[in-house]
């Protein structure tokens, strides 16, 4: 606690000088690095890292019982685990409320955005395939969201579809591709002195009053929206955020 | 299960409702007696409970914060509150998410520097539902803390706003069950109306830049000026006579 107070007064110190402790530009990203062939036994899988945060992302697709609502609907699931191993804070024991965010808000972009055509996920009545994506986080150095949501992306744009014999998959036999429609991703800025920085590391984020994601797809539209954090921003800082974001994720989608 | 059913007829919400209009709101603040400060809210058919207690003794110890109040928020939904079937009790992932964003907007307001090594709950329970709960609860909530006697810089308010038709190009505010569940999109918005500033926003939609800025100036201009004649009408109910009566509730 003492650490991250002095950690938090330096951080500001450095932003009130228009400057970010590591050098970087208030809108730049750090290294991004996309391998989608981590996980062959997975239908779908990509391992990411932004600058030294590390997400894997895997995904099984498995017939299961469509919604009652949906019944010519196939079905997505998102889940994200805080590894231990991924941060001396991070301990084992039921989801904390930021995986849940994290993994909810990664669900609604791919969701809204009609990512996956889920209605070519019908098997017959009252069986459809589900899209299961898992989130591995493995070493949090801040900005978890955009890298769950970019390995997510990246997952589904390589994921296969099982083969299904008697209706039972066959296991390690493919029959084509996940049918994607667009790729959406996310763009998390952070507020700190009231700068507002894009891809914040670890160390910035016990700095930040304030945090908003945007998630955007193909066409400059928006798929999901989160505010976080304590503090607020302005309607012309809210202008800044959509440009911006359309703007980065323009080039992120690029690498999914 | 939702039915299928039209959002708009002839032009018009089929709920009757213009596009910028939002639903009946009734307010009480000061409803239990145990808690420090409470509200009943009721949004439409929403119906909410909320009740402050503290600042008190934190629990568990280890959370507690040298240099300000703790705040715990916590949103659920009754088993009994939807038109559905019997739902789950407790929180769910969902009720979650929204109980940790709440939070959110109660700790931008809250002078929590003032009250160190404590604890600061509002409790909110949905006891009916029918779109947009969490605005409503959260609503209910500010006002909780307020009848608590809790200094706070601002009283936070908002609303849904999101397309309801096919072409998803018609922004409404203050969508109900029906709009949020068959509409194109849903925002739930919260703004600070003192400084202006968006202390909760959650998107789900495929939209442009310029009908997010459309959604966020309805609630703006038509929301915010609402609810806060609302809030300040059940403030003045139960407070109003103590500036007469030497500073003695009535």
């Amino acid at each position: 606690m003492i650490l991250d107070e002095v950690k938090e007064k330096f951080i500001k110190g450095v932003m009130r000088e228009g400057k970010r402790t590591d050098g970087r530009a208030f809108d730049e990203y750090r290294k991004i690095s996309v391998d989608t062939e981590a996980f062959p036994n997975a239908e779908g899988g990509a391992w990411v890292k932004i600058g030294d945060t590390q997400v894997a992302a895997g995904i099984k697709i498995d017939l299961s019982t469509p919604f009652p609502d949906q019944p010519d609907e196939g079905m997505l699931s998102v889940n994200a685990e805080f590894s231990p191993l991924a941060h001396p804070d991070f301990y084992p024991g039921p989801p904390k409320p930021e995986s849940i965010e994290l993994a909810r808000v990664v669900d609604r972009g791919i969701r809204s955005a009609e990512s996956i055509d889920l209605k070519k996920l019908f098997v017959k009545e009252n069986k459809v395939l589900g899209v299961f994506i898992d989130l591995y986080v493995l070493n949090h150095s801040g900005n978890l969201i955009d890298a769950a949501a970019l390995a997510a992306m990246a997952a589904l744009n390589k994921a296969r579809l099982p083969k299904i014999e008697d209706d039972k998959i066959v296991y390690g036999e493919y029959t084509g591709q996940l049918p994607i429609a667009r790729s959406v991703v996310t763009t998390t800025f952070e507020k700190i002195e009231g700068q507002i920085i894009l891809d914040a590391n670890d160390h910035e984020e016990v700095a930040s009053e304030a945090r908003f994601t945007l998630g955007t797809g193909d066409g400059d539209k928006f798929a999901s929206a989160q505010k976080s954090g304590n503090g607020g921003f302005t309607r012309g800082e809210f202008e800044y955020l959509l440009d911006t974001a359309l703007e980065k994720g323009r080039e992120l989608r690029k690498l999914v | 299960m939702t039915e299928k059913r039209e959002l708009i007829r002839n032009g018009k919400r089929a709920n009757g409702r213009e596009d910028d209009e939002l639903r009946p709101i009734k307010i009480t603040v000061g409803v239990l007696d145990k808690a420090q400060g409470s509200c009943l809210l009721e949004w439409g058919k929403n119906m909410v409970l909320a009740g402050v207690y503290g600042p008190r003794e934190v629990f568990p110890k280890r959370d507690v914060d040298a240099r300000k109040a703790i705040l715990v928020a916590r949103y659920v939904m009754a088993p009994f509150s939807g038109v559905e079937g019997h739902g789950r009790a407790g929180p769910n992932r969902r009720s979650r998410e929204i109980s940790k964003v709440a939070g959110h907007v109660f700790e931008n307001v809250v002078l929590t520097e003032k009250f160190p090594k404590t604890m600061i709950e509002v409790q909110m329970e949905v006891l009916q539902s029918d779109g947009g709960t969490r605005i409503a609860a959260i609503t209910a909530g500010v006002l909780a803390l307020a009848d608590a006697g809790i200094p706070m810089k601002d009283l936070p308010c908002g609303s849904g706003v999101g397309t309801i038709d096919e072409d998803n190009k018609r922004m409404v505010l203050d969508l109900d069950k029906y709009e949020d569940n068959l509409g194109k999109s849903d925002i739930p918005t919260i703004l600070s109306p003192r400084t202006g500033e968006i202390l909760l926003y959650q998107m789900d939609g495929y939209l442009t830049k310029e009908q997010l800025l459309e959604g966020l100036d309805k609630v703006q201009s038509k929301a915010v000026p609402r609810l806060r004649e609302e809030m300040a009408r059940a403030l003045k109910e139960k407070y109003g006579g103590m500036a007469e009566n030497g500073g003695v509730e009535q």
